[in-house]
């Protein structure tokens, strides 16, 4: 311990093509966001050289943008809690060992396809000739699910579950059956048993599986897009249209800058949340 | 099976030889005049070499939705032997964003009348080496749609095709047969509340709602823009969609009523006759799209090549029919059908046509509006 440390050249050596790719492809683009952030627009769009806190000051007028992200991503994140948790539980504790294969391929399986492909497939599904079209057939009429937060939290749940249940899953089935027996023989309800025993024990895999989905979807893009018809709008839109439509790279950087810190401030408190929780801190979890 | 390539050489040594008559030749091979592109996969062939040099195995185009008959890249593929790589886009801000980001590796793509100026005053594009396009005859072109090609006397954008901005309208489910502006934004917040789309396009939504009040489709004024941010609030929460991409909204039977470009409102109604295309009365946009070289471009020769390929009036005609929008070309009109030169949708009535605005360049890069569009969608 209290000998001089070493250089282990085999650790840095080992280390650094990970390392250069953090550093060019993380570390300076974020760098040249924040430098970007306190510039101005160009007379024609794009960047000129300033040090401003205009941008800063303009946050509010992508307020809707921010609203819409924050509450959206969360109640995605639960709702693909509360779906998964089940399946995951199903497939870990309940499920036959020759069906569990089957069933996991089941989940892989949309995977195989581009995702954008499949998010395409919801706009029929849920466009008038699709869901509404039986709706109406069975006498319930118009009914409007395309372009509706509702559509993007659909889209958001179906594409993340896989994220969700993967996690659970592997938590769930290393947990220890014997575990669950004892609780029985002491006299414990199967509500009982869920709640003391299984929940508290798959809790490392709910907490991984929240904060990848939770991660995601703050830069979430492509599904409010497709799904909520250009009327639900993320911070990702908002960014998209900063770039690419009014050529405003300051202010797009402002607002990706307060992304990314909304994102380490929300993620920080979440761990610590966690971690310190009893039982925890044994976990590996990251 | 017969290989094409070899039958179409066979083709062309019968024609040289003089056994088939040049008309024979153009129906069985399909290619018209396009013959000048073979100059650069067969030298030697023809009298004159209409390209110097090789221009490669790839060439990369830069353009808008449904815009091209993939069948014409595969002649150009089969003349010269270069695949064309095609990348979409939907708005004229994004092709300047990303040029100005640079990388593109674009060699040609196909900026709209309003944008030509602006990307040439910023030097992304290059002035057009009209030697190398010997099938843009300029004094073929209908001289009032290709003025903005030319930016203080340099031609910089080779005219493609011209048309209108309107509203589309599927006259099975809106009776009231909407002729105006100001009729579409008030169906739009009454009867037909949430079947709705507008463009995700500044210039398009911003023009049109400008036109509610007759306010001109180009204002810039501060008061008039703030009037059209009104109306563009109002409607929101009645629109089925903010998106450019509404052929889908309006095939499904989704939307019954939105702003539409010609080529959309062409598409549509050939496939479902009971959705129509209308000019509004107090007028909106004309516009024309150009093809120019960006600066950046990595093949350049092979990006020439591709836009005299296009221009060729028999290939052209194809695309024409494929895209319909208008051609801005004489030559190319002649090869055309009469009922599709006799089409409202792609040739307007002149009264109609006489209302209607070119976008201007101040329009296009005007920062107020963009935040008002975004404003607008964020709302």
């Amino acid at each position: 311990m209290a000998r001089a440390r070493k250089w282990d050249w085999t650790a840095i050596l080992l280390m650094s093509p990970s390392f250069a790719i953090f550093l060019a492809l993380l570390v300076l683009p974020i760098i040249v966001v924040l430098v970007l952030s306190f510039g101005e627009r160009a007379e024609a769009g794009g960047y000129e050289a300033a040090f401003t806190l205009a941008q800063y000051a303009n946050l509010p007028a992508r307020w809707a943008a921010f609203r819409n992200t924050l509450s959206l991503a969360p109640t995605g994140t639960i709702l693909c809690l509360l779906a998964a948790y089940p399946l995951a539980y199903f497939l870990a504790v309940k499920a036959s060992p020759r069906s569990k294969l089957l069933l996991l391929i089941l989940v892989i399986v949309p995977f195989w396809t581009s995702f954008l492909i499949r998010t395409y497939a919801w706009i029929f599904i849920l466009g008038g000739k699709g869901i509404p079209a039986l709706l109406d057939w069975v006498g319930i009429p118009d009914v409007r699910l395309i372009n509706t937060p509702f559509a993007v939290l659909l889209g958001i749940v179906y594409a993340y579950l896989p994220l969700m249940v993967f996690p659970i899953f592997v938590s769930l089935e290393k947990l220890d059956k014997r575990l669950l027996e004892a609780s029985e023989d002491l006299g414990a309800s199967p509500w009982a048993t869920f709640r003391q025993v299984t929940l508290p024990l798959s809790a490392p895999g709910v907490a991984t599986g929240c904060m990848l989905v939770f991660i995601l979807l703050m830069g979430e893009y492509l599904i409010p897009a497709l799904l909520g018809g250009g009327k639900v709008f993320f911070i990702g839109n908002a960014l998209v249209d900063l770039f690419l439509q009014s050529r405003n790279w300051p202010f797009g950087s402002a607002v990706a800058v307060s992304l990314v810190a909304i994102m380490l401030v929300t993620v920080t408190l979440y761990l610590r949340l966690t971690l310190n929780r009893r039982g925890f801190r044994d976990q590996s979890m990251v | 099976m017969i290989d094409p390539r070899k039958e179409f050489m066979a083709q062309l040594r019968r024609y040289q030889m003089g056994s088939v008559s040049r008309r024979h030749f153009l129906g069985v091979t399909g290619l018209g005049t396009a013959m000048a592109v073979m100059g650069a996969a067969m030298p030697g062939l023809l009298p004159r070499k209409a390209y110097a040099g090789n221009i490669g195995d790839k060439v990369s185009l830069a353009t808008w939705p449904n815009y091209h008959d993939p069948k014409d890249f595969e002649k150009f593929k089969e003349l010269t032997g270069a695949d064309v790589e095609v990348s979409v886009f939907g708005s004229n801000e994004e092709f300047l964003a990303k040029l100005q980001a640079g990388g593109t590796g674009w060699d040609v793509f196909v900026p709209t009348n309003y944008t030509v100026s602006t990307h040439a005053d910023l030097g992304l594009i290059e002035p057009l080496d009209l030697a190398k396009i010997p099938n843009y005859d300029i004094a073929a072109q209908d001289a009032k749609l290709i003025g903005e090609g030319t930016v203080k006397g340099t031609v910089y954008g080779a005219a493609k095709d011209w048309g209108t901005t309107g509203f589309a309208v599927n006259t099975a489910k809106v009776k009231e047969n909407p002729t105006t502006w100001k009729e579409f934004w008030d169906l739009t917040r009454g009867a037909y509340s949430g079947r709705v789309t507008v463009h995700d396009y500044q210039l398009t939504t911003i023009g049109n709602a400008l036109k509610y009040y007759g306010y001109s489709f180009n204002s810039n004024d501060e008061k008039e823009l703030a009037d059209a941010e009104k109306l563009l609030l109002e409607a929101k929460p009645h629109l089925f969609a903010i998106t450019s991409d509404y052929q889908p909204a309006f095939r499904n039977g989704d939307a019954w009523l939105g702003i539409c470009w010609t080529g959309d409102g062409k598409q549509l109604h050939r496939d479902i006759p009971e959705i129509i295309y209308v000019l509004g009365k107090e007028g909106g946009e004309v516009w024309t799209d150009f093809y120019a070289i960006p600066k950046s471009a990595p093949n350049r020769e092979g990006g020439y090549a591709l836009v005299n390929f296009l221009l060729d009036p028999a290939v052209n005609a194809t695309e024409v029919q494929f895209h319909g929008q208008p051609s801005t070309d004489s030559r190319t009109n002649k090869l055309l059908p009469p009922e599709m030169l006799n089409d409202p949708i792609m040739y307007p009535a002149a009264d109609l046509l006489s209302a209607l605005e070119f976008g201007s360049a101040a329009t296009f890069t005007n920062p107020a509006r963009a935040e008002i569009l975004a404003r607008f969608k964020a709302a």
